[in-house]
Parts: structure tokens; sequence; C-alpha cells
């Protein structure tokens, strides 16, 4: 990654951008174990509660998901603005959309599917209402 | 103890498989006893199993592949002749469900060990030349790749001796994979073999990645690479999307398999369709990732052997690129039959005609590139021959299929099967075989036979037409494929022309055989001692035959598109080499047995999974893990070449350079 003159932009760095320095190196890393966590956390405790508007659940998970990709892109996987990351953010858009694609196409596609099958037999209706219930 | 491994899974009471097995322990035993009788283990272990060499590790995965085709070819050779027995009420000698495993078998290695490991191969022995580099971006990391998929292809022929293989075809479609309808071990080795050997290829397909992005030579900008260069990019960027989404599937039919997980079950909630759908979601752009380092590979073939540039550069790069987007686009067009309404069947046959249209543009590119050009009639030019009107007849079939109402027609059918392999048969192979037999002096330092290579080229095309043009005949009359015995006699003489071309296919393998026994024999006479047999364009032609480990004692500085002619073009025109440069001393990485000794690991794991031995699991896993741990925790990794050494092996090259391109300037040595 980037060597640039550590002297003028110490300050001034994305999370492991900080090479020479262990420590700093490993204070990102804290950084981002911390955050991680604590989505993931947030992500158990809002699907266990039952003080949130239920609809709203889902959409907060969703929420939490991208903010810990956020999180994993930026101290895990270091991608930043720099001129020296323009491969790593053109792959990142590449699989962002490569998975937008795969992910909209089945959804489009088995909705379509699940449209036209025949109604489903008694039993695996009640089934399927027993693992939601 | 053993899980469920009894003496039992060895099939005693079925002869075929016996002598099968009899036969290929008895020729891995003579060779294995030759290896130690001449005493070349220790040169094979230091020299190959542990090189980082990106070049030896190419060569290997060419050889397995090479090696693969042979199996995968047995298996054809017996559906063919099983079809042509069992006719009208004729048993032939294949039980079902022996037959039903020939054909998954079949297909799986063709497509995972021999196709993939073959592309695979030839992009790891060039990419590193042509970009001008030393090795690829992870060197070690290469070696896991290639001994991963080592590691799948062991557990796939295992299963011919302990146990059976999946008779599911070749994508093991749920419900039939499920334990309900399959509970034996079959579909357990089809996973895990694919598992371990998918990894591999996800691993190889990041450091081809990140070498073609990270690693070119200075002045190498992205448009200035060989076109072979960009279609691996955009395979490999391919793997990289791809693989993780059947890494994924399988884990889920592994969970459903192992755990009583309901992904993919007929009952309590599970939906095969969504297999179908993610198979395929990695599947069709499964088939670029064989498809486009071929058309790469024809690239520099048809161009070389022209004498001219590549006709139109940057609209070839545009097709690639486009292609590489495009094929996350039609996946839906394997199953247009199950279901979906209208409009996602016209949508998606139409992106798949759309498809069609950049590939199109490439067969445009090859032929102008020919118009005008003075083409010599080797054997990779034969090849690309053969390719071009094989393919476009394949391509067409192809949008046929494409048509939501004519796949109805046609699903299923040997129509379909006609059109596959006329596709990755007169597509994939005759470009890895092109490539074979291009860069195969730069591998080995002399040059294949050329009256047995153009034997094998008149072999495969007559036969694959006499085996696969009836097919498509037959699909039409209605048979559909995978079926074990045939009821229609009217069928008969078509079956038995097919029959027929497969064993024309099977002269043109022996071709190919002889090819490489008789350049063996003959070695002396065909050396390249030019490094450049062909009046080549790219950097691969720089460097001796067979390039030093280094590949280059400089990085050569790159000026324009066509990097090499370039190079020549200048020494004649100023009848002077480049000034000799200053040799500095090289760092190259150690050999390393981890890829061995993991893929060693790996492969426990997978036999102990398939067969439930759990402690086993534990042991396999954990081994790999420490591998990674030993690894990962070494402290000298490179080795030096000093400067004198760089320099003597680089002189020796530039007299060689000289006498050829200045020929006037050269004293007698
Ligand atoms: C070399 C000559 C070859 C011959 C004579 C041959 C013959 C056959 C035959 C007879 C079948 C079964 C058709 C049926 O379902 O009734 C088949 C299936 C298949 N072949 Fe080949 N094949 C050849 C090469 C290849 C190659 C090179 C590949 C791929 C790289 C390949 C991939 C497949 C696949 C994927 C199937 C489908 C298996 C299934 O139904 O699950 N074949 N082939
Ligand atoms: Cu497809």
């Amino acid at each position: 990654m980037s060597s640039h003159d550590q002297g003028v932009y110490e300050e001034d760095l994305a999370p492991g951008d900080e090479h020479s320095q262990v420590l700093a190196g490993v204070r990102g890393y804290a950084v981002g174990l911390i955050l991680a966590t604590g989505l993931t956390a947030t992500s158990f405790w809002v699907a266990a509660t039952h003080s949130l508007w239920g609809p709203g659940v889902p959409i907060g998970l969703c929420v939490l998901a991208i903010a810990q990709m956020g999180i994993h892109l930026a101290f895990f996987l270091h991608i930043t603005t720099g001129p020296d990351n323009t491969n790593n953010v053109l792959a990142l858009a590449f699989g962002v959309l490569i998975v937008f694609l795969v992910v909209a196409g089945s959804l489009w596609i088995m909705a379509n599917m699940n449209a036209n099958m025949m109604p489903m037999p008694m039993n695996q209706m009640t089934n399927l209402q027993m693992q939601h219930g | 103890m053993l899980g469920k491994l009894t003496l039992a899974a060895i099939p005693f009471d079925e002869p075929i498989p016996l002598a099968t097995s009899v036969v290929l322990i008895v020729v891995i035993g003579s060779l294995l006893t030759w290896i130690t009788v001449k005493g070349y283990w220790a040169y094979l272990y230091r020299e190959w199993f542990t090189s980082v060499d990106h070049k030896r590790i190419g060569v290997m995965y060419c050889l397995l592949a090479l090696v693969m085709l042979l199996r995968g070819f047995a298996d054809a050779l017996m559906m063919r002749s099983q079809q042509a027995m069992a006719i009208a009420g004729a048993p032939g000698y294949l039980p079902p469900e022996h037959y039903d495993q020939i054909f998954s078998a079949h297909g799986t290695i063709m497509i995972f060990f021999t196709a993939m490991p073959f592309v695979i191969g030839l992009m790891n022995f060039v990419l590193p030349l042509q970009l001008g580099v030393r090795d690829v971006a992870f060197p070690t990391l290469n070696s896991v790749s290639f001994w991963l998929t080592a590691s799948g292809v062991l557990l796939i022929n295992v299963s011919l001796v302990i146990g059976e293989f999946a008779r599911t075809g070749w994508l093991a479609y749920p419900p039939l994979s499920e334990l309900k309808y399959s509970p034996g071990v079959g579909v357990d080795y089809y996973l895990w073999s694919l598992q371990i050997a998918g990894v591999g290829t996800l691993l190889s397909g990041i450091n081809l990645v990140t070498t073609i992005l990270k690693m070119r030579a200075p002045g190498m900008t992205l448009t200035r690479m060989p076109v072979f260069c960009w279609t691996s990019l955009a395979s490999n960027l391919l793997i990289v999307a791809a693989f993780p989404i059947l890494t994924a599937t399988f884990a889920m039919l592994s969970l459903d398999r192992y755990l009583g997980f309901h992904f993919f079950t007929d009952d309590a909630g599970g939906n095969s369709m969504m297999y179908m759908n993610l198979i395929w979601a990695w599947g069709h752009p499964e088939v670029y990732i064989l498809i486009l380092p071929s058309f790469g590979i024809f690239s520099e073939v048809i161009s070389t052997f022209s004498g001219k540039p590549l006709f139109g550069y940057r609209s070839m790069i545009a097709a690639t690129m486009a292609i590489c987007v495009l094929s996350f686009l039609v996946w839906l067009h394997h199953f247009f039959t199950m279901g979906a309404g209208a409009d996602v069947n016209a949508f998606f046959g139409i992106t798949t005609m759309i498809i069609a249209v950049p590939t199109g543009v490439k067969v445009f590119n090859w032929l102008f590139t020919m118009y005008g050009g003075r083409v010599r009639f080797t054997v990779p030019i034969w090849w690309s021959l053969s390719f071009m009107v094989t393919f476009v007849i394949g391509g067409m079939t192809g949008v046929l299929l494409a048509v939501p109402p004519a796949d109805f027609v046609l699903h299923n059918s040997l129509f379909l099967v006609a059109h596959f392999h006329n596709v990755i048969i007169g597509g994939v192979l005759f470009g890895v075989f092109a490539g074979y037999t291009y860069w195969f002096p730069k591998a080995f330092g002399f040059t294949l036979h050329e009256g047995w290579g153009k034997a094998a080229v008149f072999c495969w095309t007559l036969g694959f037409y006499l085996a696969f043009m009836p097919l498509y005949v037959l699909g039409l009359m209605g048979a559909t494929r995978r079926m074990q015995h045939i009821d229609d006699p009217s069928w008969t003489p078509m079956l038995y022309v097919a029959m027929v071309g497969a064993l024309v296919i099977a002269a043109g393998i022996l071709c190919l055989v002889i090819q490489l026994v008789v350049s063996i024999r003959d070695r002396d006479n065909r050396r390249d001692l030019t490094g450049d047999p062909w009046d080549g364009r790219s950097l691969e032609w720089a460097t001796p035959s067979p390039p030093p480990v280094f590949n280059f004692a400089v990085m050569p500085n790159v000026e324009g598109e066509e990097a090499y002619w370039g190079i020549k073009r200048t020494a004649i025109e100023q009848q002077r080499l480049a000034d000799e440069p200053q040799y500095e001393a090289i760092e190259m990485p150690h050999n390393s047995p981890t890829g061995v000794i993991t893929a060693f690991f790996a492969s426990v794991m997978g036999f102990a999974m398939i067969w439930h031995i759990w402690w086993m699991v534990i042991l396999g896993a954990l081994g790999a893990f420490a591998t990674f741990v030993w690894f990962a925790w070494r402290d000298e990794d490179e080795y030096e070449i000093p400067a004198e050494e760089v320099a003597r092996i680089d002189r020796e090259r530039r007299r060689v350079r000289t006498e050829v391109l200045l020929p006037s300037l050269s004293r007698p040595a």
C-alpha cells in the first residue's frame, strides 16, 4: 500500500494506512473490532427485543448489516479514497454490481416462480406457519 | 471408528468398476515403483511438488488436465458404446445405477478437472511472462491453489475404488441429491471434491487478478497488455465473483445432507428451485470463465501467425469486458422451463441473445486479422481455423436455444448436449490445445511435432462433427439426455455414427499422445535456441526457452502495444540491442511444501467428511490450520540470485538475440 511521507500526513491517514507505526495499526483494528462487535450485538438485540415496532425490525437489521459491511471495508480491508486505491474501489464497485445483479435477479425469478406454482398442499402450509409462529 | 466405511465399500460384486479399479491401481502402482526405482522422488519433491514458480505450477496444472481428459474421455466412450448397444430392449453392458455415475463423473471431471485446470494452467504459465514480471502476486498461495485442485482430483478418483460416485448429473440437482433420494456417499464425494477444488480455484482467481492489476512491467499500461491478459483478467474477475456462489450453494446442500437442514428439500419449507437458481448464477459465468481465456489464446495465435497486430484491439477489450458483465445477466436460460413467467423468460432470452453480439465482434476481429496477412499454417492456426467454423455453429444453436419457446422443445434433449459440446470442445478445448502447442516450446525449450499435431486437429475436428452432429438430429427427433437405454430403433443409425465419431476423437487423442512422445524423443533436433520460435509479438518471447526462474533479468521497459515486437523493430532499425543494463541481484521466493501439506490435510478432511469419520475430520482441519500458521510464522522466505549469475544468463540471451535479429553483427560464437 502507500508509502508516502509519513511526517507530513501523520494525522491524515485512513484506517490501515498507518504503516510504520505498529501501535496505530493495532489501534485501527481494535476500533474496528469494537465497532463490528457493537453492531453485531445490536443486531441480536434488535431481533430479540419486543420493544421495537415489528415491521421496522427487518429494515433495522438491513441497515445494521450495511453499516457492518462499511466497518469491515474501512477497518479490515482498508478501502480508502486515496489515489493508490483506485483498483480496490473499482473491484468493490464490480463486486457490488454483481451482488446486486444476483440478489435482485434471484428475488425476481423466485417471486415469479412462486407466483406461478401450484398452491402448496395443506400440510406444508401449516409447517410454514408453524415456523413463523 | 471408521464411520460409514466398511469393506462393503469396495465394489467386489460389480465386475466393471472392480476391473477398472484394479487396472488403475496397477498403473499408478507401477508408476510409483518406477519413480522409486529410478530415485526421482527427491527431485520431484524439490523441483516440482514444492515449487512456487508460476511456470512449474502452470505445467503441473496442464498435465493434471491432460490426465483427467483421458479419464473423462474413457467415461464418454463407455456412454457412447452403451447407447449404441442398448437399443430396443437390449440391456447393454452398463446397469442403470452405474451408467448414472458415469455421466455424472464425465461431466464433473471434464468441466472441473479438465477444462478448468487446463485454462488456469495456461494463464499461470503465460501471464507473468506476458506482463513482464517475475512471478504471480502470491507464489506460495499459487502452489496451495494447485494442490487443492489436485486434492479434488484425488477424491473424485478414489470414489471409483472406495464407495461410489453421484448419480445425480454434473450439477447434483436436489431433491434427487438430498439424503432422502441419494443416501449413499456418491453425492458427498461430489460435494467435497468440488468444495476443496473450488477453494483452490477461488484463491487462484484472486492471485491472478492481483497479478494483472498490480504487477506489470514499467510502461505496461492496461491498454498495452496483450489481449490474452485482458481475457484472463475478465475470466479471473468472474472466478472471484462467481465461485463464492458455488461454495455457498454446495455448503447449503451439505447442511441439508449432514445436519438435517431444509434449504433445498421438498418438505419443511425447503425450495429446490432456489438451488437451480443459485447453481446457474455460478454456472453461466463459469462457461465464460472457460471460454474467455481461449478467446485470448486465439487472438495471440492468429495475430502472431498472420504477422499482423490484432485487428480492433480496443474493440476486443470492450467486447471482453462487456461479456464479463453480461455473463451475470443470463443465467435463467438454463431453466426456462422451470415455471417463471413470460416476462422473466423474455428478459433472460433477450440478454442471452445480446451476449452473442460481443462474441460475434470477436469472430470478425479474428477474420480481419487474418485478412491480408501472410498466414503461416502451423498447428495452432489449424486449431484456430477449426475453432472459428465449429464455434460459430455452436454459437448459433445457442442463440436458437435462447428463444424460450424453442427451449421448451429442446430443453434436456440431445440437441442441448450437442450444443454445449459444440462450444466446449470447439471453443475451450481447441483453444487450450492451440495454446498448448503455441507455448510448449517456451515451457520446455523444444517444439512439438507438426505432422502429428495436424493429424490431431484433423481427427478431433472430424470426430467432433461425427460424434455430435447426429445428436442435434436425435434431439430434434425427441431424444432426451442421460438415457441408459434407447427404445426407438429408428435412432440406431445416428447413434452408430456418434459412436464412430467418438472413436475418431480417440484417434485424435492418440495423435496428441504420439506427438508428445515423438517430440520428446527427438527433442535434440527440435530445440528452440532462440526463445522466439514463432516470431512472436509479446514479452514472453523476449525470454529464453525455457525462461530462467526469474523470467527477466531486468524489468523490460514497455513503450507501446505489442511490447516485444517494438523491441525487435527498434533493434533491427538501430542495428543494435538496447544498452546492456546494470545487473543486480534478484530475490526469489523459496520453494515451500505448504501447498502439498495443506492439500494432504484437506484430502484427509474431505475423505473423512464423506465417510463420517469425525475424529479424522478434526485431524484434517487442525492439520491444515497448523500448516497455515507454520507458514505464516516463517522467518526466511526469499533467497538471492547473485548479480553475476543474472548477468551471465542475460548476456547469453543477448548473444542469441543478436545472432537472430542482427545476423550481420554477430561474430561466430
Ligand atoms: C471428447 C469427447 C466427448 C464425448 C464423446 C462426450 C460425450 C458425452 C456424452 C455421450 C454425454 C452424455 C449425453 C447424455 O446425457 O446422454 C456427455 C455429457 C456431458 N459432457 Fe461430454 N463428451 C466429450 C467431451 C466433453 C468435454 C470436453 C466436456 C467439458 C469440458 C464435456 C462435458 C459434458 C457435460 C457437462 C455433460 C453432461 C453430464 C450430465 O448429463 O450431467 N464433455 N458427454
Ligand atoms: Cu448459460
